[in-house]
């Protein structure tokens, strides 16, 4: 079970002798390019020290490829003589799931549109509380709907971590807490019910769910969150960077709605 | 650094060979001193060869295979079955099917597989050219031959997705113990595929 895992493997020890730089943690698979003829260059989000990458020697061997598959837990260690190297990872597998991922088309989607996601952050910079959310999503692939909740929970915190959370806790016109039912589509703030009435063709809905965890969500809410969550992402974080919303995103909340049917 | 025993011609030519696949350096030596030899027996033919294929390469339109002509030589082969097309991310996949002599069926090479990391999209592979060829040459099943990866299974599922409507049965090929495979060395998610896809005696 992965959750309890975290923390048993979530130490770092770092050495540095020699000139040389190691560190052991856990990480999560997110992406493999070929490197030559029999390694990769892995990418990968370790637990303590954020997105990392490093070359993995004969990654396509019959022991190593299964493991190095998105959605795998591994363990790893990362060498290199100076700290700002590419360095090499050795690996040793703690929960293999992509076999079991890849049965699930929602579940293939979710993962790649989740390594596209993580592909956001910069590179060595710790984010542990989204490590944990990819996690349990990525243990909780074989419902659904539970599935698309976290998927939003986690589009909404990656907002927050990379600087434009949206504030769905007062009301941007009143201040108010209570009747909270739009999202402004500029500001990303909560608008109540009354003061959003005159506005609200142009306002987004803020689906319940994505405040109070204890509310189990229809589809249409689920769709609804995607779409609020999806202004945001676009607005913010692809647009500026000349990206679109990745096909795998489409395809999840598609694979998602036509589950919930 | 060694000094060079050889001209720049038979240099460059150690260096080009020193690219091809499952050749370094070293053995790109030996290849081109084997050639050097061989001048007439070898080195010619495998020169006229290269200008042929060179000259000849085209992509086939319909398949997406790489054949010198168009359309490829399997895409005209009659003994095919019509209704049977297997899907396959690449040439090589192709040519390894052929290798297994396991089907004749008519194949389709999508040139890849959907990759957000690579920001490899639908658009970017033959797959709309599959989606038209599928009703028009009444294909009744298609067999998703990739990967068994996430970025390959994905593209299965999108595929699937894509033909859901098409009225064709989309069959995937199956996992599980290779041959000369010792279930102790197998790692656990192709146990668990093998399982699930036992068969009887």
């Amino acid at each position: 079970m992965i959750p309890s895992a975290i923390g048993r493997w979530a130490w770092t020890s770092r050495r540095e002798t020699d000139a040389a730089v190691e560190w052991s943690d856990e990480a999560l698979v997110t992406g493999v390019r070929r490197h030559g003829e029999a390694s990769a260059i892995v990418e990968l989000l370790t637990f303590t020290r954020g997105r990392h990458m490093g070359l993995v020697r004969g990654a396509f061997s019959r022991r190593l490829a299964p493991w190095l598959q998105p959605g795998n837990t591994l363990h790893v260690t990362w060498r290199a003589r100076l700290e700002d190297q590419l360095g090499t990872f050795s690996v040793e597998p703690l929960a293999l799931r992509a076999e079991a991922l890849m049965r699930l088309a929602h579940a293939a989607f979710g993962v790649s549109h989740m390594a596209s996601l993580i592909r956001l952050l910069p590179e060595r910079d710790p984010h542990p509380a989204l490590y944990r959310v990819c996690q349990t999503i990525l243990d909780t692939f074989e419902d659904p709907r539970d599935a698309a909740i976290l998927m939003a929970r986690l589009e909404l915190a990656l907002l927050s971590e990379l600087g434009f959370g949206l504030d769905l806790e007062t009301c941007a016109a009143t201040g108010g807490r209570e009747d909270l039912i739009y999202v402004s589509p500029r500001s990303g703030r909560a608008v109540s019910a009354q003061a959003g009435a005159p506005y609200a063709d142009r306002l987004l809905p803020l689906p319940t769910f994505l405040l109070a965890t204890q509310i189990r969500p229809t589809a249409d809410e689920i769709a609804e969150a995607f779409r609020l969550t999806g202004h945001f992402l676009s607005r913010h974080i692809m647009e500026p960077r000349g990206f679109a919303l990745s096909d795998a995103r489409a395809a999840f909340i598609a694979s998602v709605a036509r589950q919930a049917q | 650094m060694p000094r060079a025993v050889a001209g720049p011609e038979i240099e460059r030519l150690i260096q080009l060979l020193s690219r091809l696949p499952g050749l370094g350096p070293r053995s790109a030596r030996r290849a081109a001193l084997h050639l050097i030899k061989k001048r007439e027996t070898l080195m010619s033919p495998l020169n006229a060869a290269l200008g042929d294929v060179l000259g000849k390469i085209v992509e086939c339109r319909v398949c997406g295979n790489l054949d010198v002509r168009d359309p490829c030589t399997v895409c005209t082969d009659a003994e095919r079955e019509a209704g049977t097309l297997v899907v396959v991310a690449d040439v090589s996949d192709l040519w390894a099917l052929e290798r297994s002599g396991a089907l004749k069926a008519r194949y389709h090479v999508l040139g890849g597989v959907l990759s957000p990391l690579d920001g490899i999209g639908p658009n970017d592979l033959n797959i709309a050219s599959l989606a038209e060829r599928v009703p028009r040459e009444g294909v009744q099943e298609v067999i998703l031959a990739l990967g068994a990866t996430v970025d390959g299974q994905t593209t299965a599922h999108y595929l699937t997705d894509l033909l859901r409507d098409a009225g064709v049965t989309v069959t995937r090929l199956a996992q599980g113990v290779p041959v000369g495979g010792e279930l102790d060395y197998l790692d656990e998610g192709t146990l668990a595929a093998a399982i699930r896809a036992r068969t009887p005696i």
